[in-house]
């Protein structure tokens, strides 16, 4: 209702200046892309209608669903190719809590603390942030077939705010460093390990690799 | 260790660098006996090509005997190797179907973006070729570095010399896969632009295949005289005009494949080249494709066209209209290389293939920068430039 309340006002202004005719184009193309009226993941969409801020890729590995879920289930492993995460320690417990301990700029570090959401056996694994977060999130990776039995697509969705709105998110966005992009690099290095059991650097020496920052980092 | 290094514009010097380690279990390390400057190592030289940052050690085209592995490789040290210059991982969707210069997981992934941005998907990565494909060190060094070293490199047997194996590196594989790109036909007429290193090969490898007609067209008169005794007629596009020409030598009908072997930095003196020559020296960056065009225009209806030579962005004024109404077959990409190293080496044991007829120069890796300056300044005469690390340096000693 609110779109088409602009939309009509916007209407109205046209005639007074580009700027304005310029905004209902925007708001016209929003509302196109809006409705989801494809087969497209909701992340793909120009503009998503969700609350919080949303990321989100797609990979294919040429490995059975059963092998990937495995791995990515035993959080401790997330480490090996999440380049900004440092390490998961479990708590255990019915709900599967973990503690993220994640880089941030300037050297230093943040704690997402999570429990297991929802778990499909070989389909899909979800978590979401808890009460003591520095920032909230939830994540989801599905696993599925991939067309034309080219082995499992792999999604990876996340949802992620921090307190005070625009402000907060945009703090979230620096502590993440680019979640899109991080996510985006995290499912190649996944699939890079999986595939071919190593993740690719081009380092001439070990002193350069990202192991290496990393130990230097902690 | 010693290393060719990349510092800018004409600016390629021979460096201390640190030796490389094995990083990855699939790693390898090689001792280099030999290397050479390829025609795409030029692009690099002239500054075409974007991504690559001072000090990236150059060469993609090297072989050498095996020193360091690591857990994962299947090679065994003191064994001599010759490596593709694409990397590739063997075990992704496009190297399982034998496209490896498309391989996914050989680029870091903090690499691909750009040229998932410029071309849409990342792509292999290559050894010494800027940031763009992967930013690995490359081969005109005393050591390399060489990842999944159990997919790449192919043993080479005791009594083939460097020389011969050397360039089933790149320009030999290349040459060969343009010509199978080209489709070739028994009675086929096939031309060919460009007698550097891989038109070279894809001339010969025409004729291997059988081709009743191959063309080759330059404007040195060296390297033309190389392709003539290979078996090609040739066209100066100095003094021919080449599209009449090869009207003409077809019998009207015009030629049935075509084999761009030029790429970005073609020379030509129609005047779109000339506007491209100046929006790519002022960074306008598109691709100089005289060449290309030509072949297309040259190219009967129904023909194939080839496209072994190497671009890197955009290009203006493409006769697309010529591509679509003569309803013509485009066939392109880096090589695959993995996928030919021993069928041609094959060849080259048994004689159906020569690789050294067209090296002019033998050179320590001490003068790689006189190599790189001389191959680009006197095409004529120096049509390949071997790098040899171990060689003394002339007046040296």
């Amino acid at each position: 209702m609110k779109h088409k309340q602009e939309a009509g006002i916007a209407g109205g202004l046209v005639a007074v200046g580009l700027a304005v005719g310029t905004a209902a184009f925007g708001i016209f193309l929003g509302r196109r892309h809006s409705g989801g009226n494809d087969d497209a993941p909701q992340f793909a969409r120009r503009s998503n209608q969700a609350e919080h801020a949303l990321v989100g890729r797609s990979v294919t590995i040429r490995k059975p669903a059963a092998e990937l879920y495995e791995y990515w289930r035993d959080f401790c492993n997330l480490p090996e190719f999440m380049e900004n995460v440092e390490k998961i320690a479990k708590q255990g417990g019915p709900t599967g809590g973990a503690v993220w301990k994640v880089k941030a700029p300037g050297g230093g570090t943040i704690a997402l603390k999570t429990e297991i959401a929802e778990e499909v056996e070989n389909k899909r694994i979800a978590w979401r942030s808890v009460e003591g977060s520095d920032i909230e999130i939830m994540g989801e990776v599905r696993f599925s077939p991939a067309p034309g039995d080219r082995g499992t697509r792999v999604s990876l969705r996340i949802e992620y705010d921090a307190p005070g709105g625009a402000v907060g998110r945009s703090i979230a966005k620096a502590f993440l460093r680019e979640p899109e992009v991080q996510a985006r690099h995290d499912l190649k290095r996944f699939k890079m390990l999986m595939e071919t059991g190593e993740i690719a650097t081009s380092a001439h020496r070990r002193s350069e690799t990202r192991e290496a920052k990393q130990q230097e980092n902690a | 260790m010693r290393a060719l290094t990349w510092h800018g514009t004409h600016d390629v010097r021979v460096d201390n660098v640190p030796d490389p380690q094995v990083i990855n279990p699939r790693d390898a390390i090689l001792k280099i006996t030999s290397t050479a400057i390829c025609g795409s190592d030029l692009h690099l030289y002239d500054g075409a090509i974007p991504g690559a940052l001072p000090g990236d050690v150059l060469g993609h085209e090297f072989m050498g005997e095996v020193v360091e592995t690591g857990k994962g490789s299947t090679l065994k040290k003191g064994q001599r190797v010759v490596v593709p210059f694409t990397i590739s991982c063997g075990g992704c969707f496009h190297c399982k179907i034998q496209q490896y210069s498309a391989c996914e997981n050989s680029n870091p992934a903090e690499k691909q973006d750009m040229s998932a941005t410029l071309y849409g998907h990342p792509m292999a990565a290559l050894f010494g070729y800027s940031h763009l494909t992967g930013g690995y060190s490359g081969g005109q060094a005393e050591y390399v570095r060489v990842p999944f070293s159990d997919v790449g490199p192919i043993v080479i047997p005791d009594h083939l010399e460097d020389d011969q194996v050397l360039f089933l590196s790149d320009i030999l594989p290349t040459g060969w896969m343009g010509a199978e790109n080209a489709e070739i036909q028994p009675d086929d007429t096939v031309a060919v632009w460009g007698c550097g290193p891989v038109g070279l090969f894809a001339v010969q490898s025409a004729l291997v295949m059988g081709a009743s007609k191959v063309i080759a067209i330059d404007h040195y008169p060296h390297r033309l005289e190389l392709a003539k005794q290979l078996g090609a007629e040739v066209i100066n596009f100095k003094t021919t005009n080449v599209r009449e020409a090869l009207m003409e030598m077809s019998g009207g009908i015009g030629v049935d494949a075509v084999i761009d072997a030029v790429g970005m930095e073609s020379h030509g003196f129609a005047v779109d080249n000339m506007i491209d020559m100046v929006k790519q020296k002022v960074g306008m960056g598109a691709d100089r494709a005289s060449a290309l065009k030509q072949a297309i225009l040259a190219v009967r209806p129904g023909g194939r066209v080839s496209i072994p030579g190497v671009y890197g962005g955009m290009t203006d004024k493409f006769p697309l209209g010529a591509l679509m109404e003569k309803g013509l077959k485009v066939n392109s990409g880096q090589t695959h290389v993995q996928k030919y190293t021993q069928p041609l080496l094959e060849k080259i044991e048994d004689g159906t293939l020569d690789t050294t007829f067209l090296i002019s120069h033998r050179l320590p890796l001490e003068d790689a920068a006189r190599g790189y300056k001389n191959f680009r300044e006197q095409q004529n005469s120096w049509t390949k430039v071997i790098l040899k690390p171990g060689m003394e340096k002339e007046g040296a000693g």
